[in-house]
């Protein structure tokens, strides 16, 4: 297992140009957390390394082989996504059978279990469920095979609260049986926040950055005060962001802090947080 | 027992916070079993290596240790070495911050020393308040 390999993927839809020249490793074993504000290209980057949709140049790697048109690459990846690529008129419990024939490693006893404790009914055809339960029943698919690559892109969408928390339950308790790569493609950022060990951010079609959550979070602090004085502290200093309120600002600086010149100003140091992060990163010009 | 995720401190010091409370409190008496990574884990949505890291600092300090294949464990002396440790940084957690809170408040130091012994007699008052 050496993970997947992302190597200079670039590809165009037209004159939009939806991943431009990105390359990053997903390692074997972690579960990463793929984040992008819509249209970032997110689901583009999942989709080539499934071999849902052809690179204009690049390539994917998954443990050393190239993932395009290669069944023996593939038969390692599951892809969860909105869109639906199974038979509509199929029911629920015929797309597991399906599947533990193309898998040869679906574990149906489980699926069951999930499919009552979620309440899907399996009878159902596809096309019957609700944007949730469309959801949930792919999902189910996802936990239940035993691949050692899972994307799961927009996992929770349509999805009430009760059901997500089962969900994140259920992933974790998977993933600390059976250890395996995990690629969660979402911008719901704070509720995967603690699931995640690394993050990748891409921004129109750019990888922004690629690291642990933990060193990213390192990676800057936030000191707020009088905007006078921490404007005096963030002088010279890389400030990704601010955020003022009548005479108090809050700043989002990146590096290492001055511990002795925030004690004397008197200003108020604290963590930068990943939603926080994200947002001043990938923040267009106009938006507030 | 509750995980701050949007507080400062990290999530794997909370998780560490979390059990040596919970030992010291005797939830988890000494040589029983705590939960499990996965236990953790799943309960309070974090990923296990967090939840890992956590614990393998109550290792290094000698409140957990490991039963190869089994899991993890309180410590015989885990309440004690708690203890001796919570003495020790009882200055850096409180006094120093009492002391700083005091001053911005321009409370002497009299006043302080007079405000701690009427937390004493207070204590007092509810102890015997009770019946």
């Amino acid at each position: 297992m050496t993970g997947i390999q992302i190597q200079e993927l670039t590809k165009r839809f037209g004159d939009n140009v939806a991943l431009q020249n990105v390359s990053l490793t997903f390692q074997p074993g972690k579960i990463y957390g793929l984040l992008g504000r819509n249209g970032a290209g997110k689901s583009t980057l999942l989709g080539i390394a499934a071999n849902r949709l052809f690179a204009d140049s690049g390539q994917v790697l998954i443990d050393g082989e190239p993932a395009c048109e290669n069944d023996r690459a593939q038969k390692k990846l599951y892809m969860m996504s909105e869109k639906n690529l199974y038979p509509k008129d199929m029911r629920v419990r015929d797309v597991f059978r399906w599947s533990e024939r193309f898998y040869g490693s679906f574990d149906r006893q489980q699926a069951q279990v999930l499919a009552q404790q979620f309440g899907l009914n399996i009878k159902k055809r596809v096309k019957e469920l609700s944007t949730g339960y469309t959801s949930i029943f792919k999902l189910i698919v996802a936990l239940c095979l035993d691949v050692p690559y899972l994307f799961l892109d927009e996992p929770v969408l349509g999805l009430d609260a009760n059901h997500r928390e089962m969900f994140y339950h259920l992933l974790l308790k998977n993933y600390a049986d059976e250890p395996r790569t995990i690629i969660i493609a979402t911008h719901l950022i704070e509720e995967v926040a603690n699931l995640i060990e690394e993050i990748a951010i891409i921004d129109e079609g750019r990888l922004l950055m690629s690291q642990s959550v933990q060193s990213l979070l390192d990676s800057g602090y936030c000191v707020s005060g009088k905007a006078g004085d921490v404007d005096a502290y963030a002088a010279g200093k890389k400030v990704i962001g601010e955020d003022v309120l009548g005479g108090l600002k809050t700043a989002y600086i990146l590096g290492s802090c001055d511990r002795q010149a925030l004690c004397d100003s008197g200003l108020e140091l604290s963590k930068l947080n990943l939603q926080k992060l994200f947002v001043e990163l990938t923040k267009k010009e106009g938006e507030q | 027992m509750q995980i701050d995720t949007s507080g400062d401190r990290p999530i794997f010091l909370q998780i560490a916070d979390q059990i040596e409370d919970a030992v010291f409190t005797g939830v988890f008496p000494e040589g029983q079993q705590v939960p499990s990574t996965t236990e953790i884990s799943a309960q309070w949505q974090i990923n296990p290596h967090t939840v890992l890291k956590g614990m393998n600092l109550l290792v290094e300090q000698e409140i957990l240790f490991k039963k190869r294949g089994l899991g993890m464990f309180v410590k015989e002396g885990a309440c004690a070495r708690i203890r001796a440790k919570r003495q020790q940084s009882f200055f850096d957690r409180y006094v120093a911050s009492l002391v700083a809170e005091a001053k911005k408040l321009d409370l002497t130091r009299e006043q302080v020393v007079a405000l701690i012994e009427r937390g004493y007699t207070d204590d007092r008052d509810t102890d015997t308040g009770a019946d």
